[in-house]
């Protein structure tokens, strides 16, 4: 990918909030706990929530390191492997408790919906993206 | 300049300034000398007049993706009519590549995502690729080298084949054949209350050639390379002696040198730092690998790059070996990513200088050729030198070449049996005919590369024809607002940018999010459109 810093805040928001959201949507229903479906849906969704506030931070750390490449481009496996740093950060968040979830996810159930949500969005970027928004990619990922 | 100073194509015809008297296509010196054409001018002529909303000039990659987009923005292919001397829109580029070393079964210098035939560049070339292996292996491949390029594996491209089988398939798809008329297009006018003449000339059965004058409201010029230029010392050695056997153009079929190295100990000089050398190189040592051939390469840089190089630390490029390394003909982003915003934005010597910086010759950082030119030096086969090239001549005794090349160590001579010309000069857009009538009686200008000037939207500057626009695509637009117009990607977006301005005007219909995803859809189960 080749995104600009507009072109990636744009993205990242609008990838998580519609496919990300889909994906939490599919995937919830499917994780152990005791916890009511309705509970653990705001459990899973704040999670969702903050990846995307964070993310939108990462994304300007992210657009520097750029800045270093001579291409400016951002090779398809830094997309995947940035999701360590980023689900690790939640995680540490989520350990604090500062997350307002109401219900605990245990390590298991946010490694489900981390795992999921990160996977799906980066191969939806990686490809079909480009199909509905046939302008996206030479816009450096900027849909307005 | 003559025609002997450009690289010919197997089609092409006398460039600019070759045309008998002020004949052009046969046309009358009135019409010649006439800036604007009225329909009555035309008349009186005598030449016959086809109306169609939509012409493209060239018929190569770049009407090809161009007429592409209109299809699948819904224009009917009566609407559309591609002139052309070229029996299919690769022709070019595929006797290019060809006789450049990059046959069927080699890779090109092209992203995955970058597919003419498939204006979303989904499924890329690296998936359909793994889709249509035999096995787990040949699968994996192309795609665990997508997912790690450039970090631990070279960039994939995808094989020349792949892409003309491809083509094809999108060119029996939107019924491409039926909008092509062939023949020559030397001249182009804008018409008196709008819209633009294109006179097409064709060969008539009798054997003679009959002229048809195309009359319609857009006017589309994708003509492809003005011509190859060869260095001046070497045409001036080939002016001289009338040698064509021991100097040769990359460009030109040279397969009598390969030929000719099987049989005996040469030498080869090769000139140049780019991707064309690096094929040309892979060559030989393939074949000195494959046949035994006894080749002694000297690489001849007039700039050794010895690494990394660029202003600052944000805009260094990688290099080493006398080569700078870089994974397209541009940085990544100038096809959609910061580059490309960024230069969309510069103006006169602002653009030129970011061109400047950008630009230079290159090559990809291959791990295979890393590999074979170690062995070369490691073994003596293959070495490089800096300098210029003074003079090009014979040996004492005739038999071989010989370089006088000055560089800061004073002057060496090299003695030489072949010497292959990898630099790739192009030629001034002036060059070409229908270029050259669009300077000289359009209103068309040049852009601070000297080529075309072009709007961010393709259109040409100071064509406007009342309601009518004119558009240019590919390689002499180079130094507009978008840099990457000669690749397979940069003639895609400027397709977009062009069936974007029409659709602006009404001409067809924008592709929104549902018609782009329905369209995709139709492709995906090869439906006509």
């Amino acid at each position: 990918m080749v995104p600009t810093l507009g072109g990636r805040l744009q993205t990242r928001v609008f990838v998580l909030v519609v496919v990300g959201g889909l994906v939490v949507l599919a995937v919830t229903p499917l994780l152990v706990s005791g916890a009511s479906i309705g509970d653990l849906y705001q459990a899973t969704y704040v999670v969702l929530a903050a990846v995307l506030v964070l993310g939108l931070a990462w994304e300007f750390v992210y657009h520097f390191l750029q800045q270093f490449r001579w291409e400016k481009d951002w090779p398809t496996m830094f997309g995947l492997l940035t999701g360590i740093n980023e689900g690790l950060l939640v995680w540490v968040l989520l350990s604090a408790d500062v997350l307002p979830t109401g219900t605990s996810v245990s390590g298991g159930n946010f490694l489900i919906v981390f795992v999921s949500v990160w996977l799906v969005t980066w191969l939806w970027v990686n490809g079909p993206m480009r199909v509905p928004w046939i302008r996206w990619r030479f816009r450096g990922g900027r849909l307005v | 300049m003559s025609g002997s100073e450009t690289v010919r194509l197997p089609y092409a015809e006398a460039p600019a300034g070759h045309q008998a008297g002020g004949d052009s296509q046969g046309l009358s010196d009135e019409l010649l000398a006439t800036d604007v054409w009225t329909d009555e001018l035309l008349e009186r002529s005598g030449v016959p007049v086809v109306d169609v909303p939509f012409v493209s000039v060239g018929g190569g990659i770049g009407s090809f993706v161009t007429v592409d987009y209109l299809r699948i923005a819904g224009v009917p292919s009566s609407q559309i009519r591609v002139l052309t001397p070229l029996e299919y829109p690769w022709e070019t580029y595929e006797y290019l590549t060809g006789v450049s070393q990059i046959p069927r079964g080699e890779r090109l210098r092209s992203d995955s995502a970058s597919t003419p035939d498939n204006i979303w560049g989904f499924p890329s070339y690296a998936v359909r690729e793994a889709f249509a292996a035999r096995s787990l292996r040949g699968s994996l491949a192309p795609l665990w080298q997508v997912l790690t390029e450039p970090i631990f594996a070279d960039y994939y491209t995808p094989r020349a084949g792949q892409v003309f089988t491809a083509l094809q398939r999108e060119y029996d798809r939107i019924g491409y054949a039926e909008m092509c008329e062939r023949g020559v297009v030397r001249t182009v006018r804008r018409r008196q209350g709008g819209g633009y003449f294109t006179i097409l000339t064709r060969k008539s059965p009798s054997g003679g050639t009959r002229r048809v004058a195309f009359r319609g409201q857009f006017v589309h010029v994708a003509v492809g390379y003005p011509g190859l230029k060869y260095l001046p010392d070497l045409q001036d050695y080939r002016l001289r002696t009338g040698d064509h056997h021991r100097v040769v153009n990359a460009y030109e079929p040279h397969e009598h040198l390969y030929q000719e190295l099987r049989s005996r100990q040469c030498t080869v000089v090769i000139r140049g730092g780019g991707i064309v050398a690096s094929r040309i190189l892979q060559r030989l040592i393939d074949d000195r690998d494959r046949y035994g051939t006894d080749v002694r390469i000297v690489h001849l840089f007039r700039t050794f790059i010895s690494g990394s190089h660029g202003p600052s630390i944000f805009m260094r490029r990688r290099g080493g070996d006398g080569w700078a390394y870089q994974g397209f003909n541009y940085p990544k982003s100038a096809w959609g990513g910061q580059l490309k915003a960024k230069m969309r934005k510069l103006e006169g010597g602002d653009r030129a200088e970011l061109y400047k910086l950008i630009g230079g010759t290159n090559t990809p950082h291959r791990r295979l050729w890393m590999r074979q030119l170690a062995r070369g030096r490691s073994e003596g086969w293959y070495r490089t030198v800096t300098g210029e090239v003074e003079k090009v001549g014979a040996s004492v005794d005739g038999k071989t070449l010989s370089l006088r090349v000055r560089n800061a160590e004073g002057v060496i001579e090299l003695p030489a049996d072949f010497i292959v010309d990898c630099t790739g000069l192009e030629a001034d857009i002036a060059e070409h005919r229908v270029l050259k009538d669009l300077l000289d009686h359009c209103g068309a200008q040049r852009n601070p590369l000297g080529r075309l000037d072009v709007e961010r939207s393709f259109e040409v500057r100071g064509m406007r024809s009342g309601n009518g626009r004119a558009y240019a695509s590919g390689a002499a637009t180079l130094g507009g607002y978008f840099p990457g117009v000669d690749t397979f990607l940069g003639l895609q977006i400027s397709a977009q940018e062009i069936c974007d301005d029409l659709a602006r005007i009404g001409f067809c219909r924008r592709i929104g999010v549902w018609r782009s995803t329905s369209q995709w859809w139709r492709w995906v189960r090869n439906r006509r459109i």
